[in-house]
């Protein structure tokens, strides 16, 4: 789960990690209302859940209170990436004297969070990882003792001659920490962390997910979730035991696991066609469940062909077969679907699947050619 | 021989007496696992179709011998069930529980290492020495004894290839699921090393998926250090890129974690990889020159 930036400084200010004094205003009326009347240089900047903002447009300075009314009137409504922005922040700008990039991660290969820092921060850092990553500082943390003190100095050390300002940095990393930890993060970056002229340490934007999995004990942190029109219907399918990407394309696809589902994206673009999503029903035939994937299969307007590919092991494909059938009779469509069923039980579920009439196909391979076929049609 | 498991490996099963326990109990048993006990505090002393009950791992392992668990508790409990397998000396721990937190699993890692507890998952299918030992969930019945080891981070695809494996003559030695978490047990460098060093692997099936660097690790160490042939297939190549991976993501695996250069690291390792999950049995075919 993502949040919004505006989100993250109030956690960071929650935990004690300084940042700019800043309000959220979902229109102009509460920008006229909630920035003080004086000559101080903001930044007014969108709230979206997405990277790139200042390239789009969505990030201006104000150097009057009139001047932030007008450029939260232009960014309020903008589209950045196919997405509103519904809400902007206006904030203290401050003067920058140098740029650091702080990030806390769930790193696969050492199997624990991992405190990432660099002395060139900004919007450029995925450029710096990919160019030169040694001037990325690493620092993995046991997950039993937690970032300890002496660690974070070791870091700080590296980007902060002086030592009152290492110490301030060092104390941001232990909090962020702190707040990760008990949040169940699973990203926490501050881009930049600034030194000001009068050598203060702030912490300028920020970025927060959090772990899906952990949801169920993070009741604060679900509240804060705001999610886009393509996220909601990734959530609602969420709650029924799918799990839903949309995609581009315009073959839907419906499929039991997840490794398979992408494997059956894979064959119908290997084959030149582009599927709609990516949808896993999980283990279980139960109708329902199909009822409900093919309503967010057909939801999507782009669909021309769908594409069900079930392998069964512990399910049965006669099983699956009645659960398509009793949930195919509840859904009214023109959309042609092309059916797969292999493993347990197939030959008994291929045989109900054609008394029902719809093209069924024993292999993978064909059936996405088939989809393909039908989609062009 | 085989890897990890085999008709002497002594199983406990840790939430028995819930639905998804009891279900695959009662289908390990089938296949002719060996299921010595199984957990559920409070319920010690009942059993669940003549399997005993007990409250607790320890007892469970004290009373049995018992060297290997397999968890299906809810994914709250999931970790600390973890935990408590390790600190009763099980050897082989297999985490079926699927949406267990990262941070659970983060903690219990140091455990593990300390007392030398192999872990599998959390959120893979299992393992299955076919004809000795099923733990886990898999349909043990599209599985046929042979000399092709598997390693899958998928759980339905990995039934796929076995299937096409078993059809075309191709049986297997161990078949492993490590499950599609990002912080998990054994990896495939682990596992290859194992079926490097097992007599009856000839040559091993690689089923990677899209993200962090795994795949790329296992080609550096094929390498470096495999004599055995393998043979890969990487899902999720037609994902689009930068999806669920945020900044630090790239950055921690330097920009990695994309089909393109898990095939290229194959490629580069001497690895055939399959452009679909049909093309592996030749694949493994043309390897073992058969």
């Amino acid at each position: 789960m993502k949040i919004h930036e505006y989100q993250a400084r109030n956690l960071f200010r929650k935990y004690g990690i300084p940042v700019p004094d800043g309000v959220v205003c979902h229109s102009v009326e509460e920008v006229e209302k909630n920035v003080p009347n004086d000559e101080k240089l903001r930044v007014v900047k969108a709230q979206v859940h997405v990277g790139g903002r200042g390239k789009a447009g969505g990030v201006k300075l104000a150097k009057t209170k009139a001047e932030a009314v007008e450029k939260a009137g232009q960014i309020l409504g903008m589209d950045i990436k196919g997405l509103t922005v519904e809400k902007v922040l206006v904030a203290d700008a401050v003067d920058i004297e140098k740029e650091f990039y702080v990030g806390l991660i769930n790193d696969r290969n050492t199997k624990s969070i991992t405190l990432m820092a660099s002395a060139e921060g900004g919007v450029e850092i995925e450029e710096v990882a990919r160019v030169s990553p040694e001037k990325i500082i690493k620092m993995s943390i046991d997950p039993v003792m937690g970032l300890m003190d002496w660690q974070a100095r070791e870091v700080a050390l590296q980007l902060f001659d002086d030592p009152k300002q290492m110490r301030k940095a060092a104390a941001i990393f232990v909090k962020l920490y702190q707040l990760y930890k008990e949040t169940d993060s699973s990203l926490a970056e501050i881009n930049p962390l600034v030194l000001t002229p009068d050598k203060q340490v702030l912490a300028i934007d920020g970025k927060m997910n959090f772990d899906d999995n952990a949801l169920y004990r993070q009741s604060e942190i679900l509240s804060m979730r705001e999610a886009t029109e393509d996220e909601q219907k990734e959530i609602a399918a969420n709650e029924k035991g799918l799990s839903y990407i949309k995609l581009d394309g315009n073959i839907g696809c419906m499929v039991n696991g997840a490794g398979l589902a992408m494997a059956t994206m894979d064959m119908i673009k290997l084959y030149g066609g582009e599927p709609a999503n990516f949808l896993d029903i999980g283990g279980s035939s139960n109708p329902q469940k199909v009822v409900d994937a093919m309503n967010i299969l057909l939801s999507d307007s782009n669909v021309k062909a769908v594409m069900i590919n079930i392998f069964g092991g512990i399910t049965r494909c006669d099983d699956v077969a009645r659960g398509l059938v009793a949930a195919l009779k509840n859904i009214e469509t023109e959309i042609p679907i092309v059916v797969r069923l292999s493993g347990t039980n197939a030959k008994e579920g291929l045989e109900i699947i054609r008394e029902y009439g719809l093209p069924n196909v024993s292999t993978m391979k064909e059936a996405a050619q088939k989809a393909i076929e039908l989609s062009q049609k | 021989m085989s890897i990890l498991i085999n008709k002497e490996t002594k199983v406990l099963v840790q939430g028995i007496t819930g639905r998804d326990g009891a279900f695959h109990t009662s289908k390990m048993n089938d296949y002719g696992t060996n299921i010595v006990g199984g957990i559920s505090p409070g319920k010690g002393g009942s059993d669940v179709g003549g399997i005993p009950v007990f409250d607790t791992v320890q007892e469970a392992v004290d009373a049995t011998g018992a060297n290997a668990s397999v968890i299906f508790v809810p994914a709250p409990f999931a970790g600390d069930a973890i935990l408590e397998a390790s600190y009763a000396g099980v050897e082989l721990v297999v985490c079926i529980t699927e949406g267990v937190p990262v941070q659970d699993m983060m903690r219990a890692m140091p455990v593990l290492k300390q007392n030398g507890t192999k872990l599998i998952g959390a959120n893979c299918p299992g393992l299955i020495t076919p004809d000795e030992c099923l733990i886990g969930i898999l349909p043990g019945k599209i599985f046929k004894k042979g000399n092709t080891g598997l390693i899958s981070r998928s759980g339905t695809l990995t039934y796929e290839v076995v299937n096409m494996l078993t059809t075309s003559g191709l049986g297997q030695s161990t078949c492993v699921g490590i499950g599609g978490d990002p912080v998990a047990g054994l990896y495939f460098i682990d596992l290859l090393e194992m079926y490097e060093n097992d007599p009856e692997t000839d040559a091993v099936v690689l089923i990677g998926e899209i993200g962090g660097d795994a795949e790329e690790q296992a080609a550096q160490y094929i390498k470096e250090k495999m004599t055995k042939p393998v043979v890969a297939f990487i899902a999720g190549q037609s994902a689009p890129p930068g999806k669920r991976m945020g900044h630090a993501g790239a950055i921690i695996s330097s920009g990695s974690g994309t089909a393109e250069e898990k095939i290229k690291a194959f490629n580069e390792a001497g690895v055939l990889v399959a452009k679909e999950p049909g093309e592996i049995p030749g694949l493994v075919k043309e390897k073992l020159g058969i």
